[in-house]
Order: C-alpha cells, then structure tokens, then sequence
C-alpha cells in the first residue's frame, strides 16, 4: 500500500515516472500497462489541445473567462482515469478533463465558460456535478454524495477535486471531518499547483504538506509527485479501492504546478518570475511519458504531430457545435428558479417580455 | 383529532412523512439520540433508525452542504440547524448553492431539502439565540421561506415543505413552540405553500403578521375591538413565495394596514409587503401604511428583551393612529 510506504509526514512522497522517462516497475499499477498509459497520454493530448482552443476562444472574444489546465494534465487526467462508471466527478473548476472523462460531452463544458447554464445540464446518467467556483465549498457536496451512497448501499465512490487554496477554508475541514466521522467512500485530491491566483501556497499554511491534514481527521493522507501521471494512477487507484470496500476517504495532494495564469482575467507575470516558469519546462507533465513510450517504441514524432491535429480539430468542432447550442431566451432565466413557476416571477418575466417588446417596436420604428 | 403543540406537531409531520416516504432523512446537531434541544425530532431516532436520523459534527455550513450532496444522491434530507444565531455560517452553502443548483443547472438537479430552526426572541435564550433571518433568506433567489404560527398551520405546511421538490427554510417561532394546544388533524394534511390566510375577519384595518407576532396581532386586534375597532389579521405563512394577493385584497376591503415583524426594520419584509401594496392597492389606502418591528439594534440580551420585541400593546396603538389618521 502507498499509504503505509510513503506517509507525509515523513516526507514521503509517491513518485514513479521520472521527468527524463524511467519507470519504477515494481510499483506500476498492473492495469497501468503501455497499452493504457498511451490512452491516457492520449487523453493529456487532448486536454491541452481543448485548453489551446479554448484560450483562444477566449482571445477572438467567444468565450469568457477561462482557467486553463495548462501544466496539470497529469493530476487531472491520472486521477480521473482510476474511477468507475458508477463512481462521481465533483470538480473545483479547474478539472475540465476529469468532467469529460467522465462522460461530459466537450461542447457543453465549453458552452459552460461561454456563458449559458445549458453547460452545465449534463446528460442524464453522467455522475459529475457542476463546475464551482466558492473555492472548496463543493467538498461537502462530494461528502454528501458519498455518504448517500454509503446508505443505500451502492459501491461508488466520489472523486473531490480542489486546489491548495481551499485548504484554507473551513468548508474544506467540515468536509474532511465529515467524510472521517462517517467513513464515507470518497477521496479527496488536491491539486496543489503552488497559486491561490498569485498567493504562493506557503502563505496558505505552515504545514509542511496539505496531505498531513489528513491525519488530523483519522484517515490517510498522501502526497504524490502532480505531474507524473502513472503515480498519480496509482494513488488514486489504491485509494479508490479502499474507499469502494468500506475503508473511507483518503487525502492526495498532487504537488503540480500551474504553467498558464489562474483565469485568462490574471497576469502571472506580477507575482512570478520568468526564470521560475523556465525552470519548470522539464517537470511538463506530458514530456515525461513521451519520453517514456518513445523508448518503447509507442509513439513516432510523426504520429504526434497527427494526434494534436486530430484533437485540436476535434475541439473546433465541439466549440462549434457548443456555439451552436448558445441559448439567447431570458425566459429561461426564470423557468429553472423553481421546479413551477410562481406568479411574482410570471409578473417578472412578463415584464421583461413588455420591455423587449417595446424595445423591439422601437428600434424597427 | 388530538389536541398537540407545535413542537409535538412538527414531530407527528415528521414522523408520518417518514414513514411515507423513505428517501426522507434527518440530520443535524443534536437531533438523534437526545430528539433535539427543543425535543422536535423526540423519538424518531429510536423510530426510524441511526441511519435515517443522524447526529453530525457540530458544522453548520457541513449540515447544508452535504445536505446537497445527499440530495443529489437521492434523498430528502430534513437538515435542522439548532439555533437562529448559528444560520450564518451555513449562508454560504444556502445561498451559493442549495438555491442556486436548479436554475444554474437548467433544472438537472433538483434538490428536495428542507432547512429547519427555531427562530425568534422573547424565551430568554442567551445571545445569538433569538435572531430573525428571515428576509436575508426571503431575499435569497431559489428558495421558498416557510413561518408556522400555530400547530397545526406547522404540520400543514412542514408536510408541503418536505413534499417541495424545491429547498425550503422552515423557520419555528420557538417561542410557540409549547405556547398554544389546538387540534392538529391526524394523517395526510397538507397546507399549500404560497397562500396566506386571514386568521380574523375585520373591516377597518388589515394586521398584516406571520410566526410569533400572528399572536400579538390577534391580541391587539381584541384590544382595539372594545375600541369599537374592525381588525382584520393575515398570516402570511409563506415568506417567500409571497401572497401579495390575499394581502392586497384586505387592504382593498379596510383601506388601512398595519405590518409587524420582529426582524429589524431596516429592509425587513414590512417594507417589501409596503412597496406590493403601492403596486397593487395604491388608491385603496385611506392612511399610510404602518410598520410595528424590531429596532436596528442587535436583539438584546434577556433583561432587555422585552423592550426590542414588538407586542399587543405597540400594535393596538399603530393600528389606532392608521384607523384614526
């Protein structure tokens, strides 16, 4: 067990594919083989293809504010891929590749950042919640989640994204306490990309690690190399695992680190230096497996060139088809307040009707 | 019928929508083994289970939380926070979420919970004990705020509230809680929510009160009745959705009207029923509307209390100074 082998407060921390490629073997998950570690190189691909399209959406003004993943494919992607299908997604908002993994189709999770509540309307049967931006607030809503699970006696488990940041809220620590008291089956990763927007993450606490808060509320904690996406694998695997057969939640903190800024909104240039973003090139989580299945003869240069072509059209389109979807009906603004519509909001949006009516007939006069 | 007060009211509501409906769970502090500080959920631990009446850590933004979550999961939960005074640090999950998930989800989550506590002043609580939040809640999109005044109007609506597929906020005038004995009809008795009631017929001037303060109102009004004064007295019952309607039409009838609440007076829902009625019944009004309501002051302490509620005797003269404008 990673948790008995690599505890945080001894300084352990899980790393298994090195950034120049070498594997440790003996710790690979055995479903972790070439075969499904190129699918999931495959996946980062297409994470960060969809992430370039979005930013630049973004820029030709036809998308909002946008968090880009950028440098954090490998916790997002990693983690993700060790659920099941009757397993939950509840995303911070920085998890858009954990989302469509789980079955959330790329068109509305751009619709989303495009600014219509239809991004958010996930198709029946995908276990996911929406994206939330109440930092660490929605690590009750996971609890929640799997405490209902746990009653009515079904083997899912819910996966809790969220950043360092939010280990300074007291959502975060009701969450934990929660989730310890009645042994709920849900894992906790932390995305611990060293930012809360510009505040380093030591101004966030004195601990040496965000995975020993874990041992404060009675369950295992650890840290795991972010960037490195077999280690990852395997760590939430393992803690999947114990929490589907009745063992509880566990805490990962994926010590990643963010290359782009917080939102398209933030200039990262006024709280780091281009040195420190330099020295980070060889820590990309993507190259390390690169590296790594070139060596074992998975992967052609060419090939790769292909696989960003593919993916990236493949997220034009969606954003095409997610344009497409756009809405621009105010009455929806007040048909989904409640499940029936009251009349003080009949009144309102009548209102609205008489004015853009009034509009209307202005402007054509 | 039996004859029960609102704290035994509230729990026979309980009891049988439980055992209707099994994906109705409780949960809070306090609320199992011991049946409440106030004994509204007495004996339904020992009823339904551990595992549908559940004691969580002291958290009150973790109770609503998770509350969604379970939600999302298939359940009902009942989530009761102990006190008025400790609902703020669970706003942020009530107002940035539970309210919020329906619309901003285009109706993929709906979110069946219902957030109990015992609200308002005038037991002797300690601090932090006798708030009345209700138009931070009323003004919060989403979700529907529900205020019993007796014990079989709580039974009523509670049932209508848990049978919401909406999040609602059930807000108990604690200090009724063992005030009034009435007949509480047994079984499947349901108030809808969103309609007002007029709890006494007059013609000259309209009370317009909810919670605690129906009972005031109903005192003054046999106050000014030997004045030779006509009082007609609303219960609002349902904060949000308000029922403008039924408050329009009595001011219509009487021309005069009187709001009381004990909430603050500043933005105060007295001074939004005042902004309807200048929609709705303008050049009804034979005198400006009065409001009778708590100070801008922090609810004080128990040796000042009384000084900061509005009772019978503040009322009786609001109403005579409208009726005699």
């Amino acid at each position: 067990m990673l948790t008995d082998e690599f505890h945080p407060l001894d300084g352990g921390r899980v790393a298994l594919l090195a950034p120049d490629g070498s594997l440790d073997h003996a710790r690979r998950p055995e479903d972790l083989d070439d075969a499904a570690l190129l699918r999931l190189y495959d996946q980062m691909v297409l994470l960060r293809s969809a992430d370039q399209v979005a930013l630049s959406l973004q820029r030709a003004g036809r998308m909002g504010t946008y968090p880009p993943t950028l440098g954090q494919e490998a916790t997002v992607i990693g983690s993700a891929a060790a659920l099941a299908p009757q397993d939950w997604v509840v995303p911070s908002f920085r998890e858009l590749g954990a989302m469509f993994l789980k079955g959330v189709p790329l068109r509305l999770l751009y619709l989303y950042w495009m600014g219509s509540e239809w991004g958010s309307h996930f198709p029946e049967g995908v276990r996911v919640l929406p994206v939330c931006a109440p930092v660490g607030t929605q690590t009750l809503h996971g609890v929640g989640l799997a405490w209902a699970a746990k009653l009515k006696g079904e083997a899912a488990v819910t996966l809790i994204y969220f950043g360092d940041g939010a280990t300074s809220k007291g959502d975060f620590h009701e969450g934990l306490n929660f989730a310890g008291v009645f042994q709920t089956p849900s894992v906790f990763v932390c995305q611990n990309n060293q930012f809360s927007i510009s505040v380093p993450r030591r101004h966030q606490t004195a601990a040496a690690t965000l995975a020993q808060k874990a041992v404060a509320y009675g369950f295992p904690g650890l840290v795991v190399d972010g960037n490195d996406l077999v280690a990852v694998y395997a760590a939430t695997r393992e803690a999947v695992a114990r929490a589907r057969s009745g063992g509880g939640p566990t805490l990962i903190e994926a010590q990643t680190y963010r290359l782009g800024p917080h939102t398209t909104a933030d200039d990262p240039t006024r709280y780091r230096t281009e040195a420190e973003l330099a020295a980070q090139a060889p820590y990309d989580p993507l190259l390390r497996v690169r590296l790594y299945l070139e060596r074992q003869g998975l992967l052609t240069a060419a090939e790769e060139s292909q696989r960003q072509e593919r993916h990236e059209e493949f997220a034009r389109q969606e954003a095409r088809e997610a344009e497409a979807l756009i809405s621009a009906d105010p009455d929806e603004m007040f048909d989904y307040t409640f499940a029936q519509l009251p009349a003080y909001l009949q009144a309102q949006k009548d209102y609205l009707h008489r004015v853009r009516g009034d509009q209307q007939e202005a402007a054509g006069g | 019928m039996a004859k029960l007060n609102m704290v035994e009211a509230i729990n026979q509501a309980l009891a049988e929508e439980m055992a209707r409906d099994p994906a109705i769970i409780i949960l809070g502090e306090d609320v199992g083994q011991l049946g409440g500080v106030f004994r509204v959920t007495d004996g339904l631990w020992q009823k339904f289970g551990p595992h549908r009446v559940m004691d969580t850590p002291l958290a009150e933004s973790g109770i609503v939380g998770v509350s969604l979550g379970l939600a999302v999961g298939g359940f009902k939960p009942v989530a009761e926070i102990q006190f008025d005074g400790f609902v703020p640090p669970a706003l942020d999950q009530i107002m940035s979420h539970l309210s919020r998930y329906r619309t901003r989800s285009r109706g993929r989550f709906s979110l069946p919970v219902v957030i109990r506590f015992p609200y308002g002043a005038g037991i002797h609580a300690p601090e932090h004990h006798s708030e009345s939040p209700e138009a931070i809640l009323a003004h919060t999109p989403g979700l529907k705020v529900v205020i019993p005044a007796t014990p079989a109007e709580a039974k009523g609506l509670l049932i209508s509230a848990l049978r919401d597929p909406d999040p609602v906020v059930f807000m108990e005038p604690k200090r009724l809680y063992r005030a009034i004995r009435e007949e509480v009809p047994e079984g499947d008795y349901a108030i809808p929510l969103g309609v007002a009631r007029v709890v006494r017929e007059g013609g000259q001037v309209t009370v317009v009160a909810w919670g605690a303060m129906v009972r005031e109102a109903l005192r003054a009004a046999e106050e000014v009745a030997a004045e030779g004064i006509s009082a007609e007295v609303i219960d609002v019952r349902t904060i949000s959705p308000l029922d403008d309607q039924t408050i329009a039409a009595s001011v219509k009838k009487t021309g005069r009207v009187v709001i009381v609440h004990e909430a603050p007076r500043t933005c105060g829902l007295a001074a939004e029923i005042m902004a309807r009625l200048n929609e709705l019944a303008f050049l009804s009004l034979a005198a400006p509307p009065e409001r009778v309501t708590g100070f801008d002051t922090v609810v004080p302490l128990l040796k000042l209390e009384e000084h900061y509620l509005p009772d019978a005797p503040r009322l009786s003269r609001a109403i005579r100074q409208v009726v005699h404008f």
